[in-house]
């Protein structure tokens, strides 16, 4: 099955990346600026978290001086959620969305999913660049540690990519699965630590939060960019499990319902 | 490459009473299923060789476009099995799935890869697809900007921009303007030369007798006539010209074709005969000689208003004359039940060699759609001969004559 998958990829990649290029291009079409609007967007971000929280409400962490601290440690969760909400949200309404192509065209279903996860891929790749800028600027880039981040990344799009698959099957049939994920993303957001951290929450809540499959990435990503360390893996094993577990859940899904989703529409 | 081989091929959709129903099913994997199967599609058999082209009929809602979906791949079927050789190229409705918001020329980028082409494939294309399209500098406009004609323009362009081994069109070229179908046929008709498998959709009768060989026609979800395109259209258009309910009745004739009678039956023909200068019948026609038409028709029942027609067709079926005596201007009205007419249209035959039929129709108005007493396809067949004419080509003898002046080279 994942090799009948991996061939139809393979086959369609020329249409694949080229609908990743025609959708970028597509959005700033009519815009003066063009392209400048996807580096504008992270940098005001990063700029008004840095201004706000660094320098005017003068939050600090435990344990770290810097002034930039708390902004890096922010936007290491902040960029990293960005790209799963990105990838989640999308892929609920990657099928409702191109109805219109799945009705009149044949060609492998599963490119969809794969243009959306390489589009959220794309924007957060610049996204991710402007960062590593800011930290070379403020002299907080954590040095080789950061490739530390690569295989955590692997991890997150893996659990997105199946949450997203699977959410985007259901929601044809059901379209309650849209509203509630939108809802589920928002209380997932603060029930993760991205704006604070674990340890300044009451003990009896920390627990709780160590079972959210999202914190230990979170985690991971502060741990590189705030502290310079290595991940916990252990802690990062078991999200990895359940992405590729999702993701087996989501190929299954998708397989099975895929001629009923063109009925559907 | 090209052949197409349908069996038993059904589609049902599911209808569920409401989506808690669905989840029921879905949640529980046994148990009794919770939706009923409406079966829209059921027991589809055909099969084409490579080059057939087949035209597709139907009222609103006999599957057809479900039938072509399926053959395209868009939609799975729910029995049956479809085998297709070669490269489908399909055109279902409008458009090609195009998106709004991408330029022209970025669709048809993404189409042409959809085909299975490769981007140096297209862009070899693209000056033909354009050229072909025809829409000017709105090939760099967004697509939402785009007439629906324009759409379609650029759909069927790209869609045709290589011969591909099976072309599947549904009604789509009804949206363009006749200089635009016309081109479009043309094409058709050259891939269907060089060996293309085509599949068309269409309620433009002569769309289908000129560029297809074989029809189907389908009716709620399955197939209630296949043959020769003429036989199934005069099938359809008389099931079309009454939804009164009465039988249909299909006569062979001696030759192989077939003779359909349709209509609501308050008034019929009795007889029909064409007639030389003297009155005797006439099978063989000479070019340009007077004939005469002759029709007896009787009232079962009062009759506000009645109309006779003749339709003469040659062996395709393309019509080549035709006229009614409404538009001759004599319409009998008030006809009593039992009451016989007779009707002589006299004209010369000025028609080229070759075999004609002559349809009757008898209605209230000018067409048979408002009320259809009765449609007879088919009535009478001649033959017309040339042995006292010059050796002219085509279906209309003109006549003409010339005059040549010479122009010596001076000096």
């Amino acid at each position: 099955m994942s090799i009948s998958i991996a061939r139809a990829l393979w086959t369609y990649r020329g249409f694949i990346l080229g609908s990743v290029k025609r959708e970028f291009q597509s959005r700033y079409r009519n815009s003066l600026l063009g392209a400048a609007w996807t580096v504008l967007q992270p940098l005001a971000m990063i700029t008004v978290y840095t201004v706000v929280f660094s320098e005017l409400m003068r939050t600090r962490l435990a344990g770290m001086d810097g002034p930039y601290a708390y902004s890096v440690y922010l936007c290491a969760g902040l960029l990293t959620w960005g790209l799963f909400g990105e990838i989640l949200q999308r892929g609920q309404t990657v099928f409702l969305d191109n109805g219109n192509m799945i009705k009149k065209l044949n060609f492998p279903r599963i490119c969809l999913p794969a243009i959306t996860v390489i589009n959220a891929l794309v924007n957060f790749s610049i996204t991710f660049s402007i960062f590593l800028v800011f930290l070379l600027l403020t002299h907080s880039f954590p040095g080789w540690v950061f490739l530390y981040a690569l295989p955590v990344l692997l991890v997150q799009v893996a659990f997105a990519t199946g949450l997203g698959i699977i959410a985007g099957v259901l929601n044809v049939f059901f379209r309650d699965v849209g509203q509630f994920v939108n809802i589920l993303l928002q209380f997932w957001f603060w029930f993760t630590p991205i704006v604070y951290s674990t340890a300044t929450l009451p003990k009896s809540v920390q627990p709780l939060i160590k079972l959210n499959p999202m914190t230990p990435l979170a985690n991971a990503y502060q741990g590189i960019f705030v502290y310079r360390q290595e991940p916990d893996w252990h802690a990062v094993w078991p999200v990895a499990v359940l992405g590729a577990g999702l993701c087996l859940i989501a190929l299954l899904l998708f397989r099975r319902r895929a001629g009923e989703i063109v009925d559907e529409l | 490459m090209g052949d197409i081989r349908v069996d038993g091929l059904g589609k049902a959709y599911k209808q569920y009473a409401g989506q808690w129903s669905r989840l029921a099913e879905w949640i529980m994997p046994v148990g009794k299923p919770r939706h009923i199967e409406h079966w829209v599609l059921k027991d589809i058999s055909f099969h084409l060789k490579e080059g057939e082209a087949v035209g597709i009929v139907g009222s609103n809602g006999a599957g057809k476009s479900t039938l072509l979906k399926m053959l395209a791949g868009t939609v799975r079927p729910s029995c049956g099995e479809i085998t297709i050789r070669g490269r489908v190229a399909a055109m279902l409705e409008l458009g090609m799935g195009f998106h709004p918001d991408f330029t022209g020329r970025q669709n048809a980028v993404m189409g042409g890869q959809l085909l299975g082409l490769s981007v140096e494939e297209i862009m070899q294309l693209m000056p033909e697809i354009e050229a072909f399209a025809e829409i000017g500098e709105y090939i760099d406009r967004p697509v939402r900007t785009y007439s629906s004609g324009m759409q379609m323009r650029l759909a069927f362009s790209v869609a045709t921009a290589q011969r591909p081994d099976v072309l599947i069109v549904d009604e789509a070229l009804s949206v363009g303007d006749s200089y635009f179908q016309h081109k479009s046929f043309e094409r058709i008709r050259t891939f269907r030369q060089a060996g293309t498998t085509l599949l068309i959709v269409s309620h433009d009768r002569y769309a289908i007798q000129t560029v297809c060989d074989h029809a189907i026609l389908m009716e709620a979800g399955r197939i209630r006539m296949q043959g020769l395109p003429v036989e199934v259209l005069d099938y359809y258009n008389a099931m079309m010209a009454e939804r009164d309910h009465q039988a249909i009745r299909q006569m062979p004739l001696g030759d192989g074709r077939v003779a359909t009678i349709s209509g609501t039956g308050e008034a019929y023909i009795v007889d029909v005969q064409l007639v030389d200068g003297n009155g005797r019948l006439a099978g063989n026609v000479e070019v340009g000689q007077p004939v005469r038409l002759l029709a007896t028709v009787r009232a079962r029942e009062a009759i506000p208003r009645m109309v006779l027609g003749f339709m003469i067709t040659d062996r395709l079926g393309h019509c080549i004359y035709g006229i009614n005596t409404h538009r001759l201007d004599q319409p009998l009205e008030d006809l009593q039940p039992g009451e016989e007419a007779t009707y002589c249209f006299s004209f010369p035959a000025r028609l080229g060699k070759g075999s004609y039929s002559v349809s009757l129709s008898l209605s209230r108005e000018d067409s048979h759609i408002d009320k259809n007493y009765e449609w007879r396809d088919n009535a009478l067949m001649f033959h017309v001969v040339n042995t006292r004419q010059e050796n002219f080509v085509g279906c209309s003898w003109l006549d003409a004559s010339v005059e040549i002046t010479r122009h010596p080279r001076s000096g």
